[in-house]
Order: structure tokens, then sequence, then C-alpha cells
């Protein structure tokens, strides 16, 4: 630690940090735009002007750039002397020079850190006379805006889009006074992180085209704090509000998890909360054809009549909270209730959960993920599957940039130096995938292969690294092998990634064990499974007695008469075959969601559940752990959507069930930890609804600029309804109250401090720059998050599978879009323009034998859909891959080889979004 | 004749009547004798001793003592794996300045050679000269001249048939002043932005391609092999105050003879204008000069004609001798309209990086153009002058770029300022005859 004296305080610093960290963590304001917590500084915008003085006993100083000078201890600043302060305010002069004063009619106004900037400098009279120059914008996609005369030149932008996020189409262009940032044409941004340009940019050149068609000003958003529902990290998001629509979705930082970014899929892929598809009114089929909205009332009283036998079967989901499928557990009794996932799935849950249980291996969070200095991808396509770990991973890369920067003296703030001095050397990242994937520019080396082939060279990895771990049979990939097995055994921090997505057991095992002989070696190693809903572990920890085979045959055989679905398409998660047999087996038909789907349209009793914006719930990541999401907004009153717990409670009680009278969302998140030993700590997820804030307050959803609240529903009554009172969260809905940053960070609804409207202003909600939030990162580990024990219940898999022959037909392989695969946020507009057209990947060589080219079209049984063709030399012959999850695609694919034929009549997509 | 004592760096070149020297005559005048002794007699600490010796200042403006630079370089183990690198800075874009492009169509083996010993004495196998890209004629040579050394393995393996190996190569730059900051010119190298690097780390620690370079400038490296070949008692001797060396001066402007002279160090600016370059021509009278490029500040003739040209002199005077190629102004140009021209020139050549230069040169620009057409006011010379001040203070940009910018303006406001008034006051530039008000 270094004392740093800033006008005459004494703070405490970090040695070695630069300076505007240093006097951000102490939440004094100082002015910058190029510097970023997450990139580093690179001097370029020249803001953080600051003084240094060499003693006591200087009086004039010497003017430097806090972002690029190193804190050192006893150092003397100032920020307040009024020649910094008259440079400051000299920079923002010169940014304004070109600037258009389009200030009102900006979306960026009202959080723009360029206009935080202007006003703390005091810059107000203009003295340049010239013309401003002005550019022609670009067509950036469905997720981008580009407004290219706000430009201020940070850099930012291309920092963030190409060094840190590896995008490679978004340039800084031309030069001196005439630097354009875009394209080298128009078109849609390519990365899967653009969307962070929107919050990286510190004005409105680059915005939320989504959010730009029903534009809100910050000031008039209510928001809550919440979490991604489009994967299973678990990122934390800010989901905002006005008028009945969810408006947008901007980062909650969180220290541990997503840090400063998002994915373009949780950015974009919450629209679905608005889409006409919504199911808004309880609803009956009153004969075969017709859907009549009865009332709720109406409805609950005839569910009550169909529960009163007590032959129901309930299926959960991955996609609903906790509390929901406990709920719906608690009304079908245990033995009666399947957690949603399809039968493959339910068996990659719990083997998941079943060796994170064993230990060995920590878990890692995305901080950890991006301190490994060795990475090993065992079958996942993690860019597609859990978009944010990839582009941590792309940090962990770097880790042999800042180790070579710190042995040539390099400050470790110091971006460009790192970078020109590292040359692109990379920390050891190996893939091994189905096919090559957009993060093969960062591997050392890759392996694209069959799932259990990949599972042998892991299998093999394992064995390398420790001679009494099983070895596979007969030929492995010898040189990928050797090569992971050594860079592994010599990382201090390795990192083994795997997931759900390759749909092999044999794959997650043999990540375990190469986690395990790691750690039977001495070795630290930490071990991230991906599962791919946002609650997938979550309803894998709450098992009942039913996998969904045995829940759809149950009904089919007529056992159960009565099925009730809950947030859950079934269509994604069994055979059509055997989903339509129970659905049309007479029995009665009760599906609960938020958006119609097959399963809804099959549904007898209809009742419109509340999405994630509108209900409150826990959902457990990848890591296990359980963080709560709150309800953003109350659908309109002229709808019956409730959230689906409490159409459970009400349907229990007209069936006259005991036990689940639940008072409200906190007694049945108590319920749910008493009864669900793995869920035991979700209350500690976030605090009471009885938490208040300063001066005994609750914590506003509205910032307290927030205006129109008299006249919003004018043109439907001139009343002002009474805001709603939310006695199930700390929350109000209301512009009163304190949202000082100083609550558990669990329970911070959106960012703002004075003289910081933008987002910008996180850093005071922060103990330091780039570190915990000040009121603790938020969420509870469900799952022992450090090794603990010596990994003693480690036991190795001892079943490596055999070698992946060909035979007839071809032998079909998942693939996953990350613009299409998830159900929800395919269904949010702009991810849903920029999903694919359901395609196969075959090998040429198999291609050729068919009789196709690449963008024929081919049919099979298994597929309902003619599918585009693509052919990729890396395709094991003898398979296809086929994306998962998309419209039209079956969720969980056929085990059994399948044989194509070319359609003639296949017309194919006007464009191919040349993606994965 | 001159004695070969005098002019190590031009010599040749007059007694091959201005003609090229070929590979033939340039040994025939004792031509890579040096880099062969260094190479095959001398040790890399040896070489550079000598050369700080010597007290070899950096040619190119800075002035920075050439054998320290290079003693920054790390030798053997210490430098890690990978090549280290000698650039030559060839990209001479200073406005006024045209001394490298002489000594590189002239005599290229000569820098050949210098070349050849720097790299033997930072260990560098490999080699660049970063050639500006309309030097078509140097170009030419230096590849010819490239060729003809490497034919007799004076380049390549085995340098004269020893151990040590050098890969020279010739890189055309695609044309930028700010390639002539030598960060930005290894980056451009490097196929990246031209844009200078922030410092630390320097270019001996982590410079092309992150590897320990060394960037010298043309004459910098052309002064070598006659200090390996002379000493460095010889090479201290030539020049006329604490500077040692000769130097190559040269004169643009209204004078009878313009052109390089390759001078004692501390030579006079009065010798060099009235002796060399044969005074002003009839009917101009020298109103101020940039001693060393466009980049330097104005000294003025009432008060430093009789200044010797060397690092010090001319910095207490509150200027730099920069390349020691001076621009001189007469009493027919306007002040105000040589500060726009110049303020154009930096401005555009700019590399867009830090605000002050990329948006504060434009502006200062827009100002001399409104002052020059009668449009501007005095807040608009208050404002030239504080914003000057803010600009040019180094360590307020990124790099040296704008302070140099703001050298001649900040110079100009001082000795004419008069001149600037007049435009206010007049609402015209008074050295527009027949010009009606802007």
């Amino acid at each position: 630690m270094a004392t740093i004296i800033v006008d005459g305080e004494r703070y405490e610093a970090k040695a070695g940090q630069n300076v505007l960290e240093a006097v951000l963590s102490q939440h004094l304001d100082l002015p910058y735009f190029c510097w970023h917590p997450a990139m580093g500084s690179v001097g370029a915008c020249r803001q953080c002007a600051i003084m240094e003085y060499a003693d006591e006993n200087d009086e004039r100083g010497r003017m430097v750039m806090a972002c690029i000078t190193s804190v050192r201890d006893g150092m003397r600043l100032s920020i307040a002397a009024p020649h910094a302060a008259r440079f400051r305010e000299s920079v923002i002069e010169w940014l304004m020079e070109n600037h258009p004063h389009d200030c009102p009619v900006c979306e960026e106004g009202g959080e723009c850190h360029l206009q935080d900037m202007t006003v703390m400098t005091g810059h107000s009279q203009r003295r340049y006379r010239g013309t401003k120059r002005t550019w022609r914008n670009q067509d950036l996609g469905p997720f981008i805006g580009h407004e290219m005369n706000r430009c201020i030149t940070c850099y930012r932008c291309v920092r963030f889009y190409r060094d840190y996020a590896g995008g490679t189409d978004l340039e800084a262009l031309g030069s001196r006074s005439r630097m354009y940032f875009g394209r080298a044409a128009d078109g849609k941004l390519e990365s899967e992180f653009s969307g962070n340009l929107v919050e990286v940019c510190p004005t409105g050149v680059f915005t939320d085209r989504p959010f730009s068609k029903q534009y809100t000003r910050k000031w008039d958003l209510q928001s809550a704090p919440s979490v991604c529902p489009g994967c299973a990290v678990g990122c934390n998001i800010f989901p905002s509000e006005r008028y009945g629509d969810l408006k947008r979705v901007h980062n909650r930082y969180h220290g541990e998890i997503n840090g400063y970014f998002l994915c373009d899929r949780g950015r974009f892929g919450s629209h679905f909360v608005n889409d006409p598809s919504r199911i808004r009114k309880a609803g009956m089929r009153v004969d075969d054809e017709v859907f009549e909205a009865r009332g709720a009332d109406t409805a609950i009283d005839a569910l009550g009549e169909m529960l009163r036998d007590g032959k129901a079967v309930g299926i959960g989901s991955p996609r609903a909270s906790v509390e929901a499928n406990f709920a719906l557990r608690s009304l079908v009794g245990r033995d009666s209730f399947c957690n949603g996932l399809g039968e493959g799935d339910a068996e990659l849950i719990a083997l998941a959960l079943d060796i994170h249980g064993r230990g060995g291996a920590r878990i890692p969070t995305l901080t950890d993920v991006e301190a490994a200095d060795a990475v090993l991808v065992l079958g996942e396509d993690v860019l597609n599957t859990a978009p944010r770990v990839a582009l941590a991973m792309r940090q962990a890369a770097r880790g042999t940039a800042f180790e070579m920067a710190g042995a040539a003296a390099i400050p470790d703030w110091q971006d460009a130096g790192i970078r020109g001095h590292a040359q692109g050397r990379l920390s050891p990242v190996f893939l091994a995938t189905t096919l090559p994937t957009r993060i093969d520019d960062i591997a050392a080396d890759t392996l694209h292969a069959t799932p259990q082939d990949i599972a042998r060279a892991g299998y093999a990895i394992a064995h390398r690294i420790d001679g009494d771990f099983a070895a596979p049979e007969g030929a492995v990939a010898d040189d990928f092998v050797d090569r992971v097995a050594a860079a592994l055994g010599k990382a201090k921090q390795p990192l083994i990634v795997t997931g759900t997505g390759s749909a092999d057991p044999a794959v997650m095992q043999a990540a375990a064990n190469i986690a395990w002989a790691l750690r039977a070696r001495g070795g630290d190693p930490a071990l991230l499974i991906a599962p791919h809903e946002a609650n997938s572990f979550g309803a894998g920890m709450l098992d009942g007695g039913l996998t969904l085979d045995a829940a759809l045959e149950a009904v089919r055989s007529g056992a159960a008469r009565t099925l009730v679905v809950m947030e859950n398409d079934l269509y994604r998660r069994a055979d059509y075959e055997r989903v339509d047999a129970a659905l049309a087996s007479g029995a009665e038909v009760v599906v609960i969601d938020s958006i119609e789907n097959a399963t809804a349209q099959a549904a007898n009793l209809l009742l419109p559940a509340a999405t994630y914006a509108e209900c409150n719930g826990t959902f457990v990541n990848y890591e296990g752990r359980a963080q709560r999401f709150y309800q953003v907004f109350e659908p309109a009153a002229e709808d019956e959507i409730a959230p689906s717990w409490m159409w459970i409670r009400r349907a229990a009680k007209a069936a006259g069930r005991d036990g689940c009278d639940w008072s409200g969302i906190e007694d049945l998140v108590r319920a749910c930890a008493e009864n669900v030993p793995a869920l035991a700590a979700i209350p500690e997820a976030a605090p009471t609804a009885g938490y208040r804030g300063k001066a005994d307050t609750r914590i506003p959803r509205q910032p307290h600029r927030y205006s129109g609240r008299t006249a919003m529903r004018a043109d439907v009554n001139v009343h002002e309804p009474k805001p709603t009172v939310d006695d199930e969260t700390p929350f109000a809905y209301s512009m009163e109250g304190q949202n000082t940053g100083r609550q558990p960070g669990a329970a911070v609804p959106y960012v703002w401090s004075p003289g910081w409207n933008s987002n910008q202003s996180v850093f005071k909600f922060q103990q330091e720059v780039g570190g915990g939030l000040s009121g603790g990162d938020p969420g509870v580990r469900l799952i022992a998050a450090e090794t603990g024990s010596n990994g003693a219940d480690a036991r190795p898999f001892r079943s490596p599978p055999a070698a992946f022959a060909s035979g007839d037909g071809f032998r079909l392989l998942p693939l996953h879009a990350i613009f299409g695969s998830d159900e929800l946020s395919a269904r949010s507009w702009p991810v849903a323009e920029t999903s694919p057209s359901p395609y196969i990947v075959l090998n040429p060589e198999d291609a050729r034998e068919l009789g196709v080219a690449r963008g024929d079209g081919v049919k099979c049984d298994a597929l309902p859909v003619s599918v585009e063709v693509r052919i990729d030399a890396a395709m094991t012959p003898g398979t296809a891959a086929c994306v998962c999850g998309l419209p039209d695609m079956p969720g969980p694919l056929p085990a059994d080889p399948v044989e194509f034929v070319r359609d003639p009549d296949f017309e194919r997509a006007t464009e191919i979004i040349a993606r994965g | 004749m001159n004695s070969p004592m005098e002019k190590p760096l031009t010599e040749r070149i007059e007694q091959n009547d201005g003609r090229v020297v070929d590979i033939d005559a340039y040994e025939g005048a004792g031509g890579y004798v040096a880099a062969r002794e260094a190479v095959t007699a001398m040790t890399p600490e040896a070489v550079i001793e000598l050369v700080k010796d010597a007290n070899l200042r950096g040619r190119g403006g800075a002035g920075f003592p050439t054998g320290v630079k290079w003693g920054f370089i790390p030798q053997g183990d210490a430098a890690g794996p990978g090549p280290k690198y000698l650039i030559c800075n060839a990209d001479e874009m200073e406005p006024g300045t045209f001394k490298d492009r002489y000594l590189m169509t002239f005599d290229p083996h000569l820098l050949i050679e210098g070349m050849i010993i720097a790299a033997y004495a930072i260990g560098a196998e490999r080699a660049f000269v970063f050639l500006r890209g309309e030097y078509f004629e140097p170009y030419r040579a230096l590849e010819r001249a490239i060729a003809d050394a490497r034919d007799r393995h004076y380049l390549g393996e085995g340098v004269f048939g020893g151990k040590f190996n050098l890969d020279l190569r010739l890189h055309s730059s695609a044309g930028r002043y700010i390639c002539g900051e030598e960060t930005a010119l290894l980056n451009a190298l490097e196929g990246k932005r031209a844009q200078p690097r922030l410092k630390p780390p320097f270019p001996p620690a982590s410079g092309a391609w992150g590897r320990p370079t060394v960037v010298n400038n043309v004459e910098t490296l052309c002064n070598v092999p006659a200090i390996v070949r002379l000493g460095a008692d010889w090479f201290r001797g030539l020049g006329l105050t604490d500077d040692a060396g000769t130097k190559i001066y040269g004169v643009s402007g209204r004078v009878n003879n313009p052109g390089l002279w390759e001078l004692p160090m501390g030579t006079t600016i009065r010798e060099i204008i009235e002796t060399h370059a044969g005074g002003m021509r009839d009917g101009y009278t020298l109103r101020g000069l940039l001693p060393g490029g466009a980049s330097t500040d104005f000294l003025v003739p009432e008060e430093h004609l009789d200044l010797p040209m060397d690092y010090g002199s001319i910095s207490a005077a509150g200027s730099r001798m920069g390349t020691g190629t001076m621009i001189l102004m007469d009493d027919s140009i306007c002040p105000v309209d040589i500060s726009r021209n110049l303020q154009h020139f930096f401005a555009q050549e700019s590399c867009g990086f830090c605000t002050p230069c990329r948006e504060g040169l434009p502006w200062l620009e827009e100002l001399l153009a409104d002052i020059e057409a009668g449009r501007g006011t005095m807040e608009d010379i208050d404002t030239l002058e504080t914003n000057a001040a803010f600009i040019g203070a180094p360590g307020n940009t990124f790099c040296l770029h704008a302070a140099g910018a703001i050298e001649p303006l900040q110079s100009a406001l001082k000795y004419f300022r008069e001149d600037f008034e007049a435009h206010v006051r007049e609402g015209r530039c008074p050295y527009r005859k027949n010009e009606g008000n802007g």
C-alpha cells in the first residue's frame, strides 16, 4: 500500500497503480475519457490532467496525466489546482469544437459521460467559430446505431472491440482531426459483444438500436437488479422499463462475473418481454378449437377441479426460477414432479452437479477464468453457449503478455505498451470442439473431432498427467494430448472448461478427470462446467420423482389425468412423437407460460406467466451461485399476467391443497430453502424485503428525476394511480428513497451519482475501481467454490468411450448458436433478425457423395424441415453438425444415424449469415 | 583541397565531383575499413565506449548522446530470446530539411557502413532503413548500395567473413511526418497505425516487435565510420564548441546561395548565412529564422546571428538546433501567414491520437487564417497564446509533435506580435499589397 496526498487529504492507494484509478477508488471526481477500468490506460484524451508536486515546498508542481502516472508512496497531488483545472476545461473545449449541440435530441443526453465531464470541468462558452465536421454514418446491423458526428476520438470503441473482444471489423480509420471509427463498409458488426460499444462509448456514437426505436431517457427508466435469462453464466443486468415495455438491458457490474461487459444475446435478447405473442390472459379451450379468456377466477376454479383428484403431473423448467419450480413441485408432490430438463440434459446436469459435489477442483468465477494461465476447452463452443466465458478466456490468453510486461517493468495499466511488448503472444489456450469456433484465434492448438473422440482425448490428457487415470484404448490425437498435458501440468492456475453442449457425458467425465489428475499431481485446477440455461443447475437441484420421459409416459398412459407444464416448451425437450402422444392423450393440459409456443398451443388451460422482468426469483448459475432477480415493473393492470408461483398458490387453494399458501416470495424462498437441502442457502442471495437504507427508506426503482408520473396514464384516467406498495422486496415503485451504493450489492437497481449520470458512475458503487461492489458482489454459492477437501471424493471416471467409427448414415452432432439456440432470446426481435436459418454442416467428401453443395437443401426423417447445407473440412466424415434449438429444429438430436437426401425444392435463405 | 580530417561526411562526394559514390569509389576512399575493423577486431563494448567518448550526439534533432543510447541495449542473455533491431530513421520530413537525402543519394555506403558498426555494437542482426516515401532517388541509391554490399559480404550472413550476421532492409514509408517520431516509426514499420507509443517502455527496452531497438538518424550513423577510423579525440576536435564533430548545416530562403554545407559543429549562424549562403538577396532583409526546421522557435537577427549552431547555445537562446537546416524569413513574408502555413502543416500531420494536438492545432490554424484574412480580434491573439501554452507544453500532449508545432507560433507571437496586432487593427494583412479588407 501507499499513501497519496490529494489536495491536502491523505488517501490509501496501491503503489504502481495509476493515479486516476487511485483517486477514483477514493470516489473523488476526476474527469477522464479514454481510460477504462477493464482496458487500462493509453493516454489519448489528456482529460485527467492533475498536478504533481515534488515535495511540500514545491508550490509550482508539474502537470501530469493521472491515467499514465504510477502511484508512489507519499505522492503529492492536486485535482483542484487552477492550472490543471483550466487545462481540463481546455480539453473539453477542444473536444467540443466539433461535437454537435444536439444534446436535447441526442439519445445519450442524460446519461452522457461527455455531458457530465463538460459540466464537471465548467466549460460553457464556445469560442471556436469554425464549421463542425460531419460524417456519413454506417448501417451496423440491428443491434448498434452509428452517429459519428458525435465522436470525440477517445479510441475506446476500437480498444474494446478489437483489443479486448477480438473483433476485426471495426477500425480506427483516417488520421489527424478526421478520425473515423467504423467498418470498411456498411454491415452488421460481427462481434458477439458489439453491444458493449453502447456503454463503452462515452457519448452517443454507438447507440442501442432497438432502444432507439422505443426510446426513453435514462432518468425516465424504471429498473431493478436482475440476472440475465439468456444462459447459465448469470451475468447481472439492469433491465429497464417505461410505459409497460421493457426498453433495454444494460450491464449491471458484478465484480466476479460479468464485470463491465455483456454479450449481445443478453443485451438484445430481452425484447421477447414485449412480444405480441405474449400470453396476457388466462384462457380455456371451450371446445376443441377455440380459446376463450374467461377471466382468471374461472380458469383457477377449473384448474382446482382438475387438480382435485391428485393425479396431476407437473413439469417445471430450467428457465423458470427455483421458487417457481419449487412451488410446482409442492403442488403436485415430489413424486409427480419433473424438473423439465430433457432426458439427456437431466443426465448431464446431474453429472455436472455430482462432479462439482465431489470437489477436487475449484469452480471458477469469470475473474478466476481471466486469471487462468492455461485453458483447455473440452467439447464446448462457449462463445455460443456461455458467451461471456469466451470473453473472459480472451483475457486469460493475455496473461503471458502481462507477465512479459512485468518482467520488462511495464506497468500493468500500460495497455498499448503491454500489447506492443508481447506482440500477440498468448497464454496456452486449447480448444477441442466439433468444428472451428470464432475464438480459435486465441488457441495454441485446436482439435476438431466428434464428442466421443474429444472425450477420448480428454481421458488421454488425464492419463498423461497422472498415469493412475484411465487411458482410452487405441489411437488418440497424440500431439494435441501431449501439448495440452504439458501446458496444464506447468500452469499455476490451470482451467478446464466443458459443458453440456456436446450432449455427451463422457466429455464431461473426461474434463473432470483432467482436473482431478492435475489435483492429484499437486496442482490447483479449476473446472468450469457450462450448462445452457439460466437455471439449469437450479432445476437440477430440484429433482423430482419423474424424468421427462416418465412424466410424458404417465400422461400418455392415463396414469396422470392432468399435466401442468410451467414455463417450458416440451417440444424443445423431447421427441415430437413422444410429446404429441402425451398432449393428445386426453389428459387436461395446463400451461403456465409467458409466451406462445407449441406446447402452449396444445393446452386446455393457459395461464399467463410473468417473465423474469415482471417477477422476483432466483437463478442458480454455472458456479452454483444463487442470484436473486427482482421485478422491474408490474404487468399492465388490464392483463392477468402473474408470477407462475402465484398461479400455483391460487390453484392449490382452489384445489384445497395444503402447503402451498406461501404469504409471499420471501416465504416461498424460505420454504424452498427448508425443503431442499441443496438450496438451503438461497435466502442469503439477497437482502430481505425488510431491508431499509439510509433514513429508513426503501430503494427506489426510479431515478429521482423520473418525470411524467402524473401524465403518463392520463389518456386512460386523469387520476394518478397510487404507486403499488411492494412488500415483497426492499424496492419501491417510486423515485423516493436512497440508492447510495452502500446497500447490499444485490440491491442496486441502477447506477447514478451526483455529477455522474452515465454508467461511468459505477465506480461510486465499488469498493475500488474494478473491485467488488461496496455492498458485496451479489449471490451466494450453493456449491463449495474452493476445493476444500483434498479431493478425496473425486473418484475418477474409468470408462473412456470407444473411438468414433462412421457407419451407415450420418451421426448428428449438436451445434449451438448464440443468436437462435436459446428459446426466449430467439423470440426477441433483434436477435431473431440475426439468427441463422436451420443448417447442417457436412464434410466436403460426404457432401460430394450426397451430391450437394453449399447452400443446397437436404432433408431427413429426423428433421421436420429441409435444412441448408454448409461444408467444413474439419467435420468428421460420417457426421453432420446441426444447430440445436432453432425454430423448427428438434431439441434433443436423434441418437441413431440419419439418412440425408437432397431436397430439390429447397429455397435457401436470401442471405447466409456467416457464423460459427 | 580539404584534408580528410575536416569533412568526414561529405568529402567523398566532393572528391567524386558530386556524382554518386559507388562501392568501388567508396572503398577506394577508405570505405568499409572502419566497419571491418570494428566487426573483426573490436568488442561491441569497445565500439560503444568509443562512440560515447567521441561525444556523438543524435543529428535528428534531439541531440541525445548516441553511445549512451546504444549502451541501453541489453547484451547477451539479458536481451532475452529473439532479434534486436537497428533502425535508421531516414524519414526526413521536417520542412526545410534535406540533409539526409543528400547523404543517402550521393554516398549511400557511408550510411551502410555506419549501420554495420552500430548494429555490431548493439548486437542487432536485423536492421532497417525507414525511408521517407517520396525519396525515390535515395531509394534507388540505397537499394543498389545494399545489393553491392551484400555481394561483397559486408551484409548478410558472416559480415566480413566473421560470425556477425546483418540483415539490412530498406523500407519505404507510406509518408507521414509523424513517422519521424521514433515510436510512430516503429508502429508504422510493424504495419500498425503510425501513432507514437507511450513511454516507457523506450525502444531499447521494447522497440520494434517488442524487442530491444535503437533508432538513429541518417547523419548520426554516417558519423560513426570516421569515429572508428580516426578516433574519439579527432572527432571531438572537429567541433568549435563543446559539441563534437561536424554538422551539415543548411539554409533555405531568399539568400544568394541556398544549400547545404558540412561545417564544424558550432559554426555561427552569421557565418553560415553570410559566408556560405552568400547573404540575403538584394532588396530583402532578414527578419527571423527557424534554426533547425519548421518545429523550432524563431530566432531573430538582432539577437542571435552570432550564436554558434550547437545544441547548447541554441537551446539557451530559447530554440533548438533541430536538424541544423534553417529556414529564413525575410521582410516580404508575413509572420502571420507563415505561422498559418506551419500550423496547417502540423495540423495535417497530427496522427489524431491525443486531443490537444488533434483538435487544438486545426483551431490554431483557423484562428491564424482569420487573423491573416483580417477577420481576427485581439481576443483571438489571446486565445492563440493560451492555447499555444497548453498545447505546446511537453507532457500535455502524447508526443512532441504538438510541442514542435507550437515552437514557431509561440516565438512568432513573441518576436512579431506587432504584426499580429496590425492585422487585427487594420482588418487586413499589411503584407498583401493592393488587397482590400478580408
